[in-house]
C-alpha cells in the first residue's frame, strides 16, 4: 500500500476518519509550537484519530486523550504520524 | 503561614478555575465555554474558618513553559509571586491532558491542594475515580467539586483553610526520570548551587534545572549572564539528543505523560461505554459541524438572534414607551411653562426616554449571546469560520473577540490577547470596531423600524454582516499596510456542549441591563442635557423675517382653515430656523458639507458627532432635536418623513462604521500601546464609513 511506503513521512494530516494513528514526532524549529503541542498532549505514543473536518476540509478536528483538538492542515502537516 | 493566605486556582483553559472563584468568593467574573475568557488576575480576599484568604484566579495555561503570549500572565504569576498555596484545578473529564500542568507544579514544591471539578459530566460517563489512591500518588488532598453547581465549595475550603494552619512537608513528591536525565538534572542542579550558594533549597534548584533544560526562555534568560550555565546545558541538551534521538523538552514531556497515563490506569475506572458521557457532543457536532449544513446553520443562527432580538424586543419595548409616555405627560402638565419645562421634557425626558426603550433588545441580545458563549457554540463558530478568515488573513479564534463585539467593542478588543503573533493581534484590535456593538443597536432598531418596518429583523441582521464583512475587507488592506507577515496557528480545544446554567444566563442579562441603564442614566443624560442647551442657545436670533410680528398678525385674522394652516408653517419655520442658528445648528452647518455626497442634514450630522461620545447618544440627538423643533414625541414617524429610504440606509451604514467611540479608542491606544494606532483607528474608519455610506446611497438611490 502506497501509505506504508511512505510510513517515513506520513503526517497528521494524512490520517483519515477510519485510521488509527500515533504520534511518532513533532518536526519543527519552533520551540514555542512544539512545547504547546507537548503540553496538549501530541508526545510520542499517543494514539489519535480524526474526527472530523471543517467544510473546506481545513481546519480538522482530531481525538486524542479523550478530548477534541482543532489544527489547520499546516501545523498538522508538521506532526508525524504511524498509522497501525 | 503569612496572611492572608495566598491561594492561587490555577488549571488549563475552559478548566472551570474562573466558576471556582466565583463560588469560593461570591464574585460575578464572566465565564463561558470556550477557551481564555480569563485573561488577566482576578483577586479576592475572604476569610474561612477565621484563615483570611487571598484568591487569585489565574489565568489557563497548559504548562508552565510554553511562552505563548497567552499563557505568559498565568507562567509570569507562578513562576514571579510564589503563592503559599496552588489550587489546581482539573477538569476531571479530560484528566489525560490536564494532569501535565500537574506534573510541573509538583516540581515548584509548592503546597498543593488537587480539584477534579466537573465531577458531574464524568459520574454521567460512568467513571469511577479513586480518590483516595490519586490524592497519594500526587501527595495532595484531593477534592471533588462540580463549581458551577457550588458542590464542594465548603470541602475545598476547609482543605485550604487546613493547609493554611499547617507546615508543608519538608520532602515533597517528586517525579523520577530515566537515569540520563536524572543525571543531566543533577549536574546542573550543582553548579547551580554553586553560582547561589545558600539561596535555593534543593527543591527551587532541581525546578530551575529542570526549567533550563526544557528550554524555558524566561528562567533561561535570568541566568543569561552566568555564560558557563548557559553553555553547560547547551551541552547538556546535545549529549540527551545524542543518546535519545529526541530533544530534552521531548523527552521530559514525554516522562510526564507517561507518569500521567500510568497514573490514570491506577486510580480512573470506566464502568460503562466511555464514549456514552458524550454522546450527545458527538451527536450534536454531527449537525452543526456538518460539513454542508455547517456554516447555513451558523448564519441561520445569528438571523434567528437578530430577528428575535427585534421582533420579541418590540413588546415589552412598547410598554416601556408607554410608560415613558406617561411620565412626559405628567411632567408637561405638572411644571410650569418656561426653560426649565422645556429642558426637562425635550432634553432630558426626550434624549433618556427615547433610549431607555431600547433596554429589552439589548437584554435579548446578551440572553442570546450567554446561550452561544455558555453552550460551547462559539467554539464551534470559529472552527467552521477559520478557513475563510484564513483566506481574509484572520484567524479564527478571532471570531470570539469579534462576536465578543456584538455586545461591546471594549472587552472584545481586550479579548484580542488570545492572538499570539503581535501583528495579526494588532490587526484584529483595528477591526474590532467595526463589530456592531450593541450601543448601535438602538440607531437600528429606530431606523429600520421607521423605513423597512416588514423587514426590520432582516435588516438588522444584515447590519451585523455588514459589520463582519467590513472588518474583513479592512483586514485584507491592514494586512498590506501593516509591515511584516506571520499569523498564528490554529490551535483550539472543542469543548464538549455544555448547558450553560440558569444563573449565568440571568446573570448576563441582568449585567447588560444594568450596563444600559447605568449608560442611559450617565452619558446620555448628560448628553441630552448639552445637546438640549446647544440647540437652545444663543437666544438672541437674527431671524430672516420678523416671526413675531408676522405671527401676530396672523393670529389677529378671523379663525380659518388658513389661517391655522398659515401659523403650523410660521412656527415650524421658526423654530427651524432658531435650531439652524443655536450652536447646536451652526456647528452641525459647519460639517454638513462634508456629509452632503451622502445626503446627510444638519440635523444628521449633529447627531453624527455627538455619537462620537458614545453611540446611543445619536438617538438621544434625533430624540432631542425633534422634541424641541416638531414638538414631536413620535420619534418613529418623525424621522421617516425626514430623509428618503436610501440616505436611512446610508446613514446607517455610517453610523456602523465611523470611528469608535471615546472609550474603545482610549483601549486601543493602551493594547496597542500607541496612540498612534488609536488614531490611525479613527481616521481609518471614517474614511472606510464615509465611502462605503457614499456607495449605499448612490445605489440605494437607484432603486429605492
Amino acid at each position: 500500500m502506497a501509505q506504508q511506503m511512505n510510513s517515513d513521512t506520513l503526517t497528521l494530516a494524512d490520517l483519515r476518519p477510519e485510521q488509527q494513528g500515533e504520534i511518532v514526532k513533532i518536526e519543527t524549529e519552533d520551540g514555542v509550537f512544539k512545547r504547546r503541542m507537548q503540553s496538549l498532549g501530541v508526545v510520542a505514543g499517543t494514539p489519535v484519530t480524526l474526527d472530523r473536518s471543517a467544510p473546506l476540509g481545513d481546519p480538522r478536528i482530531y481525538s486524542l486523550m479523550g478530548y477534541s483538538l482543532g489544527l489547520r492542515n499546516a501545523e498538522a502537516q508538521q506532526i508525524r504520524i504511524r498509522v497501525k | 503561614m503569612k496572611s492572608p493566605v495566598t491561594v492561587a486556582l490555577v488549571g488549563n483553559p475552559n478548566a472551570g478555575s474562573t466558576s471556582l472563584f466565583n463560588a469560593l468568593t461570591g464574585a460575578q467574573s464572566a465565564v463561558a465555554n470556550y477557551q481564555r475568557v480569563t485573561t488577566s488576575l482576578n483577586v479576592r480576599e475572604i476569610t474561612h474558618g477565621g484563615v483570611p484568604l487571598r484568591i487569585v484566579d489565574v489565568p489557563g495555561i497548559f504548562s508552565t513553559s510554553s511562552q505563548s503570549p497567552e499563557e505568559k500572565v498565568g507562567c509570569d504569576y507562578i513562576h514571579g509571586e510564589e503563592p503559599d498555596i496552588i489550587v489546581n484545578v482539573l477538569d476531571a473529564g479530560h484528566l489525560d491532558r490536564s494532569l501535565f500542568l500537574t506534573t510541573q507544579l509538583i516540581e515548584t514544591g509548592l503546597p498543593r491542594i488537587t480539584v477534579l471539578n466537573m465531577m458531574d459530566e464524568v459520574r454521567r460517563a460512568g467513571i469511577r475515580i479513586d480518590t483516595a489512591l490519586l490524592a497519594s500518588a500526587l501527595g495532595s488532598p484531593v477534592v471533588e467539586t462540580c463549581a458551577l453547581k457550588k458542590e464542594g465549595i465548603d470541602a475545598l475550603l476547609d482543605a485550604v483553610a487546613a493547609m493554611a494552619s499547617t507546615t508543608p512537608a519538608a520532602a515533597p513528591l517528586r517525579l523520577h526520570y530515566d537515569s540520563h536525565l536524572e543525571a543531566a538534572i543533577e549536574r546542573v542542579q550543582q553548579h547551580l548551587s554553586k553560582l547561589h550558594p545558600q539561596e535555593l533549597s534543593p527543591v527551587r534548584s532541581r525546578w530551575l534545572a529542570i526549567k533550563m533544560l526544557e528550554g524555558d526562555d524566561e528562567v533561561l534568560r535570568h541566568e543569561s549572564n552566568h555564560v558557563e550555565l548557559v553553555e553547560e546545558i547547551k551541552g547538556e541538551q546535545s549529549a540527551l539528543a545524542h543518546e535519545h534521538d529526541e530533544d530534552t523538552a521531548s523527552l521530559l514531556a514525554s516522562a510526564r505523560f507517561a507518569f500521567s497515563n500510568g497514573l490514570l490506569r491506577e486510580v480512573r475506572q470506566q464502568e460503562s461505554d466511555p464514549t456514552a458521557g458524550f454522546k450527545l457532543t458527538r451527536i450534536l457536532d454531527d449537525f452543526f459541524l456538518n460539513r454542508t449544513l455547517g456554516l447555513p446553520l451558523l448564519l441561520g443562527i445569528l438571523w434567528v438572534m437578530f430577528e428575535a432580538t427585534f421582533s420579541l424586543g418590540a413588546i415589552p419595548t412598547d410598554w416601556i414607551k408607554a410608560g415613558v409616555q406617561l411620565a412626559t405627560d405628567l411632567v408637561d402638565k405638572t411644571l410650569p411653562e418656561g426653560m426649565f419645562h422645556d429642558l426637562v421634557v425635550n432634553g432630558v425626558m426626550a434624549g433618556v426616554g427615547g433610549t431607555i426603550v431600547f433596554l429589552p433588545n439589548i437584554v435579548i441580545l446578551f440572553f442570546f449571546m450567554a446561550i452561544l458563549s455558555g453552550t460551547g457554540y462559539l467554539a464551534r463558530a470559529s472552527f467552521l469560520m477559520d478557513r475563510v478568515m484564513h483566506h481574509f488573513g484572520l484567524h479564527g479564534t478571532t471570531l470570539i473577540p469579534m462576536v465578543a463585539g456584538f455586545g461591546c467593542n471594549v472587552p472584545a478588543v481586550m479579548a484580542t490577547r488570545v492572538i499570539t503573533n503581535k501583528r495579526a493581534r494588532l490587526i484584529a484590535m483595528l477591526i474590532a470596531p467595526f463589530m456592531n456593538c450593541s450601543a448601535r443597536l438602538p440607531v437600528f432598531i429606530l431606523f429600520a423600524g421607521a423605513f423597512f418596518a416588514d423587514m426590520a429583523g432582516t435588516v438588522v441582521f444584515a447590519m451585523y454582516m455588514l459589520s463582519l464583512v467590513a472588518a474583513m475587507v479592512s483586514a485584507v488592506l491592514l494586512n498590506r499596510i501593516i509591515p511584516g507577515s506571520g499569523g498564528d496557528a490554529f490551535v483550539m480545544e472543542l469543548p464538549p456542549y455544555r448547558l450553560p446554567t440558569l444563573h449565568s444566563v440571568l446573570h448576563h442579562m441582568w449585567d447588560s441591563a444594568q450596563g444600559f441603564v447605568a449608560k442611559v442614566t450617565g452619558v446620555i443624560l448628560v448628553g441630552s442635557i448639552v445637546i438640549w442647551f446647544l440647540q437652545e442657545f444663543p437666544r438672541d436670533i437674527t431671524y430672516s423675517q420678523d416671526f413675531e410680528t408676522v405671527i401676530a398678525e396672523q393670529t389677529a385674522l378671523p379663525d380659518s382653515p388658513e389661517k391655522e394652516t398659515a401659523l403650523k408653517t410660521l412656527k415650524s419655520a421658526q423654530a427651524q430656523e432658531k435650531l439652524e442658528k443655536s450652536y447646536l445648528g451652526r456647528s452641525a452647518i459647519a460639517v454638513t458639507p462634508l456629509f452632503q455626497p451622502l445626503g446627510f442634514s444638519w440635523r444628521d450630522s449633529a447627531a453624527i458627532m455627538t455619537g462620537f461620545v458614545a453611540k446611543e447618544v445619536v438617538v438621544a440627538t434625533y430624540a432631542v432635536i425633534y422634541a424641541q423643533e416638531k414638538g414631536s414625541d413620535q420619534l418613529t414617524e418623525t424621522l421617516r418623513g425626514a430623509m428618503p429610504p436610501a440616505t436611512a440606509i446610508a446613514f446607517m451604514i455610517f453610523t456602523l462604521l465611523y470611528a469608535p467611540c471615546l472609550s474603545t479608542i482610549a483601549i486601543i491606544g493602551k493594547e496597542a500601546q500607541s496612540w498612534r494606532w488609536a488614531g490611525f483607528s479613527v481616521a481609518y474608519s471614517l474614511t472606510f464609513a464615509w465611502l462605503l455610506a457614499l456607495a449605499a446611497s448612490r445605489i440605494g438611490g437607484t432603486f429605492l
